[in-house]
């Protein structure tokens, strides 16, 4: 056994490389674990001017960021948002990834482009001409100017995901259905939908955590009554001042919670390394 | 009359079969919402963008200045060096952040390509800075890099430096976050186009005597280099449309005026549409441009068989 370790360890002392690269590994994850715990250190204590934790240790804050932001109501409007987003974008993009999957036809590839787009030109580029048309037509500033700002990256994402998914189920079963009589409303309810749950399932999931975080699109055409919880907190932060950092990290560290039962979710459903995947087939 | 209308349906029947032939068929409706939709909510406001950024907004500091002429905002843009500098400071946060996380990722996930127990945790902690986002990542830098935060206390406490040295509220303060948001990404991507790479062809290097430097330079390197292209861009894209971090870590009247901040101040504080208008095609014309630089050295390298599924 010590034997054992001591080759190892011979092992890992000649190489100098892998401690460099180790070494950079946890010095990454140390500061990702200053960042998200010094947010969270604060918001719990009550006064923190010097030392290394503050002073004394209370929960006061959440209750006081809770009522001063109004987050209960600001935490209904983000899911509303993206319950929404979250529907709308897969009654839009499923069908239409189903189209794209089965056929091949004149002016698919345009299509495509079209499609990739709106995922591969950053928010803030299309952000602020869709934002000017919304005023133009008087969507912006209320929760329908959010959601359908947001369904613009969602309904491609859905399209990205959905089609090589169903890419890869075999339209022979469809064959069968439609040989043994079946219509076709009775194929997309019947064959296909139970087919395409998981599927949906992962888009959703990932829909509803990046419109959760999605913070440029919601931030330019929010008005005050339609502010999802991030926006809500970069305006707290840029006003500050005037409130307690403390409210600001607690409001942090409840938009941190929100996000992180999402991803457990999600993590259920979806795994890592599909996302890149995923990110992959953008090219 | 019935004698001329059965060509008619007959002509109509072929027609539906030419159609049907080359894939076009009742089943291409299903596409109908989803055109409708992006033509709606993308392809008409940028048109409907694009063409505003040429008709100056009437009574604007624009039109005061450079007239009304169809160029008039681009001439504005490129003739205040305010709103000029902002292309180079977008640039010279975004381009070493993007190049610092891929460089970064190469040995990390070079090193992590086996297996090896802890991995599935690594990975799940490292997607963790992509869902906090930017707001978070950049209230967390506050917090911790601020003048009495963690880190300058333990330099100090250490003893490398005697006064706590600024990394927020400047362009380190953005530069951190977006390495702290974007490297995650990075280097996910990079390990997914690393495990595409056939680990047996480094193998075959080595039975001919060939040192890791000579493996990793002329196997590995060479198989990598279209998906780190592609992670750069995609990289790159998210740092350069930065805009909360820019705010809130950084100095956005000065250092880090990002061009996001110019057009979002265009559109929102001066109500000028037509100049946010043009800073917005002309910050996507800047982007393209690299991307497509990039892409185009990407297209002059080999993408065959067994390479990064780059």
């Amino acid at each position: 056994m010590s034997a054992a370790i001591a080759t190892e360890r011979k092992g890992l002392a000649l190489r100098p490389g892998a401690w460099l690269v180790w070494g950079a590994v946890v010095f990454f994850l140390l500061i990702l674990a200053g960042v998200v715990g010094a947010v969270v250190v604060d918001s719990f204590g009550t006064r923190w001017f010097s030392g290394w934790l503050p002073s004394g240790w209370t929960s006061r804050w959440y209750g006081k960021t809770w009522h001063e932001f109004d987050l209960g109501n600001v935490l209904v409007v983000t899911l509303e948002v993206a319950v929404a987003v979250v529907v709308v974008s897969l009654v839009v993009g499923v069908p239409a990834a189903y189209a794209l999957a089965r056929r091949t036809f004149p002016g698919k590839r345009v299509l495509m482009v079209a499609f990739m787009l709106p995922i591969l030109i950053p928010p803030i580029t299309y952000g602020v001409p869709l934002a000017t048309v919304l005023y133009k037509f008087h969507l912006a500033g209320k929760l329908s100017g959010v959601i359908l700002a947001n369904l613009v990256p969602a309904v491609p994402f859905v399209i990205l995901v959905m089609t090589p998914f169903i890419e890869q189920i075999d339209p022979k079963i469809e064959s069968a259905a439609r040989m043994c009589g079946a219509r076709t409303r009775v194929i997309f309810t019947r064959i296909l939908g139970p087919l395409l749950i998981p599927g949906m399932l992962a888009a959703a999931v990932l829909i509803l955590v990046r419109t959760v975080g999605m913070f440029e699109l919601t931030f330019l055409t929010a008005g005050s009554d339609s502010q999802t919880l991030v926006v809500a907190l970069y305006y707290s932060v840029s006003a500050a001042g005037i409130r307690a950092q403390q409210e600001i990290d607690a409001m942090a560290v409840i938009y941190t919670l929100f996000m992180l039962v999402l991803l457990v979710v999600a993590l259920r459903f979806v795994n890592p390394t599909q996302l890149v995947t995923q990110i992959k087939e953008r090219d | 009359m019935a004698a001329p209308a059965a060509p008619a349906t007959a002509g109509r029947i072929a027609l539906r079969h030419r159609l049907a032939d080359r894939g076009m068929d009742r089943t291409l409706l299903l596409l109908v919402p989803a055109v409708v939709f992006i033509v709606a909510l993308f392809i008409y406001p940028f048109v409907y963008g694009l063409q505003l950024s040429f008709q100056p907004q009437p009574g604007s500091e624009t039109v005061q200045r450079y007239g009304s002429g169809p160029f008039a905002d681009y001439h504005a843009f490129f003739a205040d060096s305010y709103l000029r500098n902002t292309i180079w400071t977008t640039l010279k946060l975004s381009l070493p952040a993007g190049l610092f996380n891929v460089i970064a990722s190469v040995p990390i996930a070079y090193r992590m390509r086996g297996k090896f127990r802890g991995k599935r945790t690594i990975t799940t902690i490292l997607v963790v800075p992509i869902t906090l986002g930017t707001v978070l990542t950049a209230e967390g830098l506050l917090a911790f890099m601020g003048p009495t935060g963690w880190l300058n206390r333990l330099l100090i406490d250490v003893g490398i430096v005697d006064h706590p040295v600024r990394f927020t509220h400047n362009y380190w303060g953005v530069l951190f976050s977006l390495i702290i948001s974007g490297f995650p990404f990075a280097f996910l991507l990079t390990l997914s186009y690393l495990s595409g790479i056939d680990p047996t062809l480094e193998r075959a290097a080595a039975t001919l005597g060939a040192g890791w430097w000579q493996r990793f330079r002329f196997i590995t390197l060479p198989l990598l280099a279209p998906g780190l292209a592609i992670t750069f861009c995609l990289t790159f894209v998210l740092a350069f449309s930065v805009f909360p971090s820019a705010v809130m870590v950084g100095d956005p009247s000065g250092t880090t005026r990002v061009i996001s901040i110019a057009a979002f101040h265009a559109a929102f504080e001066q109500y000028d549409y037509s100049m946010a208008s043009a800073i917005a095609m002309i910050m996507g014309a800047v982007e393209l441009i690299v991307v497509g630089l990039v892409l185009g050295w990407r297209a002059s390298l080999y993408r065959g068989a067994s390479g990064g599924k780059g």
